[in-house]
């Protein structure tokens, strides 16, 4: 993954609350077999609507997406933050958001950013019309009009977010415990360390 | 180390701790992955962006299952027949091409042993006892019903255990669900979890891993066991689990993927330490007495909405909690009933008997049972069975049973998810309702505006022949 240290640019002050996963990408998405090109999909009844904020010459392409309470609830699907991504959404700032899909945005590298109401709105009204920045290593969002504001955010998360490391690669580097593991278990435990038919070539 | 008494969970989790971390979290070692079309093309194709392998392609097993459609797959020459749907035939492509580059085994569509891919890894021995067994799909707890550790994951954990044959998990906590005494004549394993379904809600196992227990429980086949913890996600539960007896060792034996020789002998000595030791306890505890299950039935579009078939349809007014109130409402608006109306007297349209829930060849034995000698009603305009695999189809036309579907007027399928959910030809059409065998009732599932009730085999057989939902026990 690329390493994420500042988020900069026009926001996109969507601002809904509740926005559900079928919201950002309907379920006729979900047959796809790539994650790219779910942009298409993404916010799609909305975008229906021909004067709407996603495909305005002012938002279109901007990597941030300011949304109400509750962001990504509904179903777990991973399509949501694929078409985020897809969209050229690398950050999104709300008061709250679902779990699994704060849980979903990370693995895919999107930063979530949570921030009070009152700050979310005096952001809105800055997008309106000028840009915004998110720095990941300081913690802050700032607008050229001296505002800053301060977040949270899971210090191993942002570590990962940081350095462009994916949870596989973190796994990755565990290699000798894992291999550690399987051989004790390939005397301890043969059943399971590998099967009862010879299932070709064994690449690890 | 002190052996502090432990439950099967406890067990089988302790042994497949690769690296315990300070918050708790444990990297656990995955022994099978069962990987099908839908949650996986994404998965390969994020390990091939960044050149990463598949590190035990020995431990995984792929099988296409959702998008199959049940008809004929090859023509009287042998050539694949096409898939009219584009997606579904981009999704079953996209894994004929991904399991041979990554070097993993692939059950073809017109192969014997294809099926759904919970009823395949426990008929290949692929899903053993004891094991940590993981696939992209919310049934995996199926494989449970053996003594295993089954759950489902999203396509981000299946990338990750592709390439690291690992997972990162907080451990669950513990309940369980003691099942005591003998069950009536007319009750099956299907119509045990749909009443467990009814007394838990669709939250109550939310956070936690079910075993399932007690003499009731212990008297099921592994079959029916599986059929059991197959709806562990129906309660919200991460897994369900029973424990392995003689009864799962005499399943498991020979098959294809199970252990042979001195090896088994050594196997069965450690399933037998797995279980759960005297004194040890679970966070919760849910006792059901088994004299109080009755053949059972859902009316609305929630697992959780369960009666006897004795029973009817319940009012929003008999539930205490308003948002179920509210839910009831939605319900019994789609699902077309009306409070009071008797379950005995709704008609159905469509009887569905297959789905990973209940299509082994005991399910099929069951409803064969029912159906000998006799008919379909006239308004069920389309009754079918899908049996789970090949080799249930190979084994139940060896019995005749396919005489007594056809001659019984339903359809005799190929193996697959098929109406289970509507993401293959099969569906239940917008309005129509339909006596099926299948683990979730939700809105649309079963197509678009389609009305579902969940029923065990025996159940489903005889409400075909009546036309309406019925009790098994009136037909004699
Ligand atoms: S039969 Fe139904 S529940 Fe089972 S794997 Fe297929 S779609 Fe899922």
């Amino acid at each position: 993954m690329e390493p994420l240290r500042e988020v900069g640019g026009r926001a996109i002050p969507f601002g809904a609350k509740n926005v559900d996963t079928d919201v950002i990408i309907p379920a006729r998405w979900l047959k796809t077999i790539t994650r790219d090109g779910l942009g298409r999909g993404a916010f799609e009844t909305l975008r229906s609507d021909p004067d709407n904020l996603f495909d305005s010459a002012e938002f279109k392409g901007s990597p941030i997406l300011i949304a109400g309470d509750n962001f990504g609830c509904g179903s777990s699907r991973e399509h949501a933050a694929w078409a985020l991504l897809d969209l050229g959404i690398t950050a999104v700032i709300a008061p709250s958001f679902s779990d699994i899909f704060s849980g979903n945005a990370f693995k895919n590298g999107i930063l979530t950013v949570v921030l009070p109401q009152e700050a979310v709105d005096r952001l809105m009204e800055v997008a309106k019309t000028d840009p915004i920045t998110i720095d990941l290593e300081h913690q802050s969002v700032t607008t050229p009009f001296q505002d800053r504001f301060t977040f949270e955010i899971d210090p191993f998360r942002k570590h990962c977010l940081l350095e462009g490391l994916d949870e596989v690669g973190l796994t990755l580097a565990r290699d000798v415990a894992i291999a550690r593991y399987e051989n004790d278990a390939a005397t301890a435990l043969p059943w399971l360390a590998r099967t009862g038919q010879s299932l070709g070539e064994h690449t690890a | 180390m002190a052996s502090k008494p432990r439950t099967l969970y406890e067990k089988i989790w302790d042994a497949h701790v690769v690296e315990r971390r300070d918050d708790g979290t444990c990297l656990i070692y995955v022994d099978r992955h069962l990987v099908h079309e839908v949650t996986s093309p994404q998965a390969f194709e994020a390990l091939r962006a960044s050149g990463r392998t598949v590190r035990r392609p020995d431990l995984t097993l792929a099988v296409p299952d959702h998008n199959l459609p049940t008809t004929a797959r090859r023509d009287a020459a042998g050539r694949p027949i096409p898939i009219a749907d584009v997606e579904s035939a981009q999704q079953l492509a996209a894994l004929e091409r991904n399991a041979p580059e990554f070097g993993i085994r692939l059950i073809g569509d017109a192969d014997v042993e294809q099926g759904i891919v919970h009823v395949v890894g426990p008929e290949q021995g692929f899903s053993l006892p004891g094991a940590t067994i993981v696939c992209g799909d919310s049934h995996t707890a199926c494989h449970g019903g053996l003594g295993a550790l089954a759950f489902g994951i999203g396509t981000s954990e299946v990338e990750h255990v592709l390439a690291t044959q690992t997972l990162l998990l907080k451990q669950s906590k513990t309940m369980e669900v003691r099942v005591e005494g003998v069950l009536g004549a007319g009750v099956t394993a299907k119509d045990v979890v749909l009443h467990i379904g009814g007394v838990l809600r669709a939250a109550g196992g939310t956070g936690y891993v079910i075993e399932y227990t007690g003499s009731a429980i212990r008297d099921l086949s592994v079959e029916g066991r599986l059929t059991v913890s197959n709806m562990a996600i129906e309660h919200g539960a991460r897994a369900g689990l029973i424990a392995p007896d003689d009864k799962t060792f005499a399943y498991v034996k020979g098959r294809p993927y199970a252990p042979k020789g001195a090896e088994w002998d050594a196997a069965v000595t450690w399933w037998r330490s797995l279980s759960t030791d005297p004194g040890a306890t679970y966070d919760k505890v849910v006792v059901i007495n088994a004299a109080d299950i009755v053949p059972s039935v859902t009316w609305g579009t929630s697992p959780e909405d369960v009666v006897p078939i004795t029973g009817s349809v319940p009012a929003p007014e008999d539930f205490a909690d308003p948002s179920k109130q509210d839910a009831a409402r939605k319900s019994l608006d789609y699902m077309g009933l009306t409070p009071g109306q008797k379950l005995t007297e709704v008609e159905i349209q469509n009887v569905f008997i297959g789905s990973c829930t209940n299509s082994r060849i005991e399910d099929l034995r069951a409803a064969a049972k029912v159906l000998k000698n006799r008919t379909k009603a006239a308004n069920v305009r389309w009754a079918v069975v899908v049996p789970g695999s090949g080799l249930v189809k190979r084994q139940a036309e060896a019995e005749g049973l396919d005489k007594i579907f056809l001659a019984a007027g339903f359809e005799w399928r190929e193996p697959g998810c098929s109406a289970c959910l509507g993401m293959n030809p099969d569906k239940v059409p917008p309005g129509e309702r339909c006596a099926s065998t299948s683990n979730r009732n939700f809105v649309g599932r079963q197509g678009p505006g389609s009305r579902t009730h969940l029923v065990s085999p025996a159940t489903a057989a005889a409400s075909a022949v009546a036309g309406k939902l019925a009790d098994v026990r009136e037909l004699g």
